[in-house]
């Protein structure tokens, strides 16, 4: 059968208009941001484009299209790191058990982004370069340090999380950039331990607060390396390197985990609104820190 | 100005469709408008509430967060696919109709596509698992018992059949 769409009268479509272009390969989609750079935008899952374009938050001229783009769906586990293409399906992540058994933080995050629908849609790369600074994702990029390495019709580049991430719905890539791959680092350590925890209205809504803790035992039962970090706390998710130095040599007892958990959110600077006031988001992220860290210590205790 | 139209063709309930859409014309529109498959429902076109939960490729997915014109090539279920080919009822649709998981019906197309989703890959679910299925759908009458019990119900008896 064929359609001929009378299209709907303009009123009774959310969106506004756009061309969209769908990219048989990354170079087609760089080369089509070269061209139309700052009025494109790169369409991966969309499980947060088309929502804010249909409230016309953003009104992009040019839709590039890199779901059909199979180079960019891929895990792959090496020694110390594990590359992920950027548009490579949360849920296809989620249930990689082997990706889960060198780096679990990751599936730990997931179980609390959206909704299985939104999963099977949503992609790795384009919650990153969403870049919510209540996501799941950014915060867990943010706490391992992970490198993102853009592709543009010039060349590429990788770009730490901490570089790459620029502010509340933004990053550093450029117009005419491409995230490619994510290479998110692997701990070697025998005794690793992670944990991800938020609150939210809803499960799988956004976070008021969320945080995400990987912490490494020796044989005794000492720290020997401890990252953690808070999402929903400031304009983009915040690591906090230099706190979390402070637990290496301690046996992480409750008294240090609260100490390093209060410092971090005495550092954040949430914003408030009619869900949760700034001063409630503070007092949550500590107490979201503290039950991460130690949650990762219990972890990395068991054998 | 007139919008540039783009030539889709997808498979909707194993029946390939063709047409000419603009390129913000949403999934879900094109198939109540286009196709009149009107039993999937708009609920709050921003993927909040589940209600036009469609399968794409076998994997449920929100057809109000996907462009029409994305799904060519692929292969689309919506509530009406899931009913037998001579129009009566699914295990799972009558279970929902014998648990009174419905009341007024608008998130049922959803709650349908979503439970139908996780028994294709988990005949045999936890409650637990059954509630994370339906955990992306809104519904305002329920309270979700029956919903999850309708689940159950039929898991039950294609287990047993």
């Amino acid at each position: 059968m064929l359609y001929h769409t009378a299209s709907l009268p303009d009123s009774e479509l959310k969106a506004a208009p756009f061309e969209y272009a769908r990219a048989a390969s990354l170079a087609e989609a760089c080369a089509l941001l070269a061209t139309h750079g700052d009025s494109a935008r790169i369409l991966a899952g969309g499980q947060s484009l088309v929502p804010m374009m249909a409230m016309r938050l953003l009104r992009p001229a040019w839709l590039i299209d890199i779901n059909e783009i199979a180079a960019l769906k891929f895990v792959c586990v090496e020694k110390d790191v594990a590359r992920v293409g950027a548009c490579t399906r949360q849920c296809v992540v989620e249930r990689d058990t082997a990706l889960a058994a060198r780096l679990p933080l990751l599936r730990q995050a997931l179980a609390w982004v959206g909704h299985v629908q939104t999963r099977n849609r949503g992609t790795i790369g384009g919650s990153l370069a969403h870049a919510d600074p209540s996501a799941e994702l950014p915060l867990v990029a943010q706490v391992l340090g992970a490198r993102m390495l853009l592709r543009s019709s010039k060349g590429a580049r990788t770009l730490d999380a901490e570089m790459f991430f620029a502010g509340p719905m933004a990053t550093s890539a450029r117009a005419d950039e491409c995230l490619e791959e994510i290479h998110w680092p692997v701990w070697s350590e025998k005794r690793v331990g992670s944990a991800f925890t938020e609150i939210s209205v809803r499960h799988g809504d956004f976070a008021m607060a969320a945080a995400a803790a990987q912490i490494a035992l020796d044989g005794d039962g000492r720290c020997v390396r401890a990252a953690f970090g808070l999402g929903g706390a400031g304009g983009t998710p915040l690591a906090f390197p230099k706190i979390a130095a402070r637990l290496i040599g301690t046996r992480l007892d409750d008294a240090v985990v609260e100490d390093a958990a209060h410092a971090a959110a005495t550092e954040t600077e949430p914003g408030g609104d009619l869900h949760a006031s700034a001063q409630y988001r503070r007092h949550l992220a500590g107490v979201l820190a503290a039950r991460a860290l130690r949650e990762a210590r219990e972890r990395a205790g068991r054998p | 100005m007139s919008e540039t139209l783009y030539t889709i063709a997808v498979e909707v309930n194993g029946k390939r469709h063709s047409g000419q859409v603009p390129a913000r014309l949403s999934l879900v529109d094109w198939l109540r408008e286009e196709l009149r498959l009107t039993g999937t429902h708009i609920g709050c076109e921003h993927g909040i509430c589940g209600a036009c939960s469609v399968m794409l490729d076998e994997e449920p997915v929100r057809a109000c967060l996907m462009y029409a014109v994305q799904a060519s090539g692929h292969r689309v279920t919506t509530v009406e696919g899931l009913a037998k080919p001579d129009g009566s009822l699914s295990v799972l649709q009558d279970s929902f109709c014998e648990t009174h998981g419905l009341q007024c019906g608008y998130c049922t197309p959803g709650m349908l596509i979503a439970s139908q989703a996780l028994l294709n890959s988990n005949p045999d679910p936890t409650e637990a698992q059954i509630r994370d299925a339906i955990g992306g759908n809104l519904c305002r009458c329920t309270g979700y018992q029956q919903i999850v019990e309708a689940v159950q119900l039929a898991a039950e008896r294609t287990r047993t059949k």
